[in-house]
């Protein structure tokens, strides 16, 4: 099955971090991709540039309304994400506890829905 | 016993074992129910003609495996049907080996159904509903809640174990066993906590849940014979229900465990708790929160008379259990045992650090005001006794603290003249 690792981070928090600290960060998010690539279940993972870079597109009546910023204005924004293959939620859980924003944000851990079965 | 009484005792009985035994056969939880549903059916008509099987739980998975195929061949899914008329004749010859014996799966479906990845309260009802064999109706009335809401949660809940991947397996690796073992033992604990002093539902219904609990623990507890925490927890449930007897007086009043007139405590229970307990401890030098609280429990147990309680070692027990489990509660727990041993000013005082923490815990007010009127301050006692008043949700409990209350009061004034 295929999971995406959904990133929230607190971006505010995440700029306070030290050199060393981001660095750390940066390093296990490394090891964690390669450990992944290296087992052949890493589909594809990226950050996101900050959420005020983001724009929200609707359509309404036919017409395309667009509105500066992110979905939701919660403390904790969309900050990158990892899609996986596990064999099942429990190793997708444990995929997620193993990234390194888990300690500082939070991971929300989704199913992708499979149209071909 | 009525013949129907003696079938529905049977699929009671048998309702979790065989489940378990067809989830694990189709993989689907929803395809094991409807199919089990027919086969209890099919008995029902088959077997008031020609008299209950030898093995019913092995008539039952048969029927059922053979309805379930016929379901998948109904809906098409010839792959499947292949498949699992492969696996059925396999389990067929292992049936023949063992006279019928049913395959116990049912700690798979309790790991599945405990997964944290699911809500508490869908947990419960999984747990009730599928290893319990409840309807939903007798688990809505239990919590109180409406039968559509319980239906939506469980629900809910078996969607996302289809669809999120959650498998139906027993966690190899002994970390994870251990975590998602706590996870299976707080559910029976919940659901044996909500019969025994829960706010909800009827009386009956609650020592029902009470014996499930104690029969979903001591599953768990044979099934999983290295583990000592299952084997503890079954003991401590088997201990606290023992009490139950003497619990109530004659006008339903509470009454607390130093007055409750022991000849009424279930000896059969207690020694059920012991002969877990026993198995518990032989199993390892580990001690887990649930063996230490077996081991108090029966210490009470052993206790003919409250003052005879060897309230040093439970003492000593509370100690340790802080250790593992430094919450305020254990804390709490703690500073009354010290009181019942070493006085109440001193279990008083442990209470101090306490007060914010468990400030909107009622047992914390309750006890504070009781040893506060055994240390003879019974304005203190007042204030606190008044506190626990206000935050009782239940209405047994409500009357005991009324009753305390009253009682302080009145202690208070006459010190107060004589003064």
């Amino acid at each position: 099955m295929q999971y995406m690792l959904l990133i929230y981070e607190d971006e505010a928090a995440e700029a306070g971090l030290s050199e060393e600290e981001r660095e750390s960060s940066i390093a296990r998010h490394i090891d964690l991709a390669r450990r992944l690539r290296s087992e052949n279940r890493l589909l594809a993972a990226d950050p996101l540039q900050p959420a005020v870079t983001a724009t929200c597109v609707r359509v309404e009546n036919g017409r395309v309304v667009m509105t500066d910023g992110p979905y939701a204005e919660t403390k904790e924004q969309l900050a990158g994400f990892y899609l996986v293959e596990a064999a099942d939620l429990d190793q997708a859980l444990a995929d997620a506890a193993a990234i390194p924003s888990a300690a500082r944000g939070v991971i929300e851990v989704r199913p992708i829905l499979d149209l071909q079965a | 016993m009525r013949p129907d009484e003696a079938l529905d005792r049977i699929f009671r009985q048998e309702h979790g074992l065989v489940l378990a035994s067809l989830v694990r056969f189709f993989q689907d939880l929803d395809l094991a129910e409807e199919s089990l549903q027919d086969a209890v059916t099919t008995a029902l008509r088959s077997w008031t003609v020609d008299g209950i099987p030898d093995h019913p739980a092995g008539w039952l998975l048969t029927v059922a495996r053979r309805k379930g195929i016929d379901q998948l061949r109904r809906r098409k899914n010839l792959a499947r049907v292949t498949s699992l008329l492969r696996a059925a004749e396999v389990h067929a010859d292992v049936e023949r080996d063992e006279e019928d014996a049913v395959p116990d799966e049912r700690l798979r479906l309790m790991f599945t159904c405990c997964h944290p990845a699911l809500p508490m309260e869908a947990q419960v009802a999984l747990t009730l509903r599928t290893l319990g064999g409840l309807t939903t109706a007798e688990i809505a009335r239990a919590f109180l809640a409406t039968e559509t809401t319980m239906y939506q949660r469980i629900t809910r809940a078996k969607r996302k174990i289809a669809t999120a991947g959650i498998r139906y397996t027993v966690p190899s690796e002994p970390a994870q066993l251990a975590e998602r073992l706590e996870a299976v033992l707080a559910v029976i604990y919940l659901i044996f906590n909500e019969g025994y002093s829960g706010s909800s539902g009827t009386a009956l219904v609650r020592i029902d849940l009470c014996q499930e609990a104690i029969r979903l623990a001591e599953i768990v507890a044979g099934l999983l014979p290295e583990e000592p925490e299952p084997a503890g927890l079954a003991s401590l449930l088997c201990l606290i229900e023992s009490r139950r007897p003497a619990r109530l007086d004659s006008d339903g009043d509470l009454v607390l465990l130093e007055d409750q007139d022991r000849s009424l405590w279930n000896l059969q229970m207690i020694n059920r708790g012991r002969g877990w307990l026993q198995r518990a401890q032989s199993r390892s030098q580990t001690q887990g929160p649930y063996l230490l609280q077996a081991r108090i429990a029966a210490i009470h147990a052993d206790a003919t008379t409250a003052d005879a309680t060897d309230w040093r070692s439970i003492v000593s027990l509370y100690e340790e259990l802080v250790d593992i489990r430094p919450t305020p509660v254990v804390a709490l727990n703690h500073a009354v045992a010290v009181a019942m041993w070493q006085g109440a000013d001193l279990g008083l005082l442990l209470m101090e650090s306490l007060a914010e923490s468990l400030n909107t815990y009622q047992p914390f007010h309750a006890a504070r005001g009781e040893l506060a009127a055994r240390a003879g301050r019974f304005g203190d006692a007042v204030v606190s006794l008044q506190r626990a008043v206000e935050l009782s949700a239940n209405e047994v409990e409500t009357r005991h603290l009324q009753r305390r209350l009253q009682a302080v009061i009145r202690l208070d004034r006459a010190d107060q003249i004589s003064r």
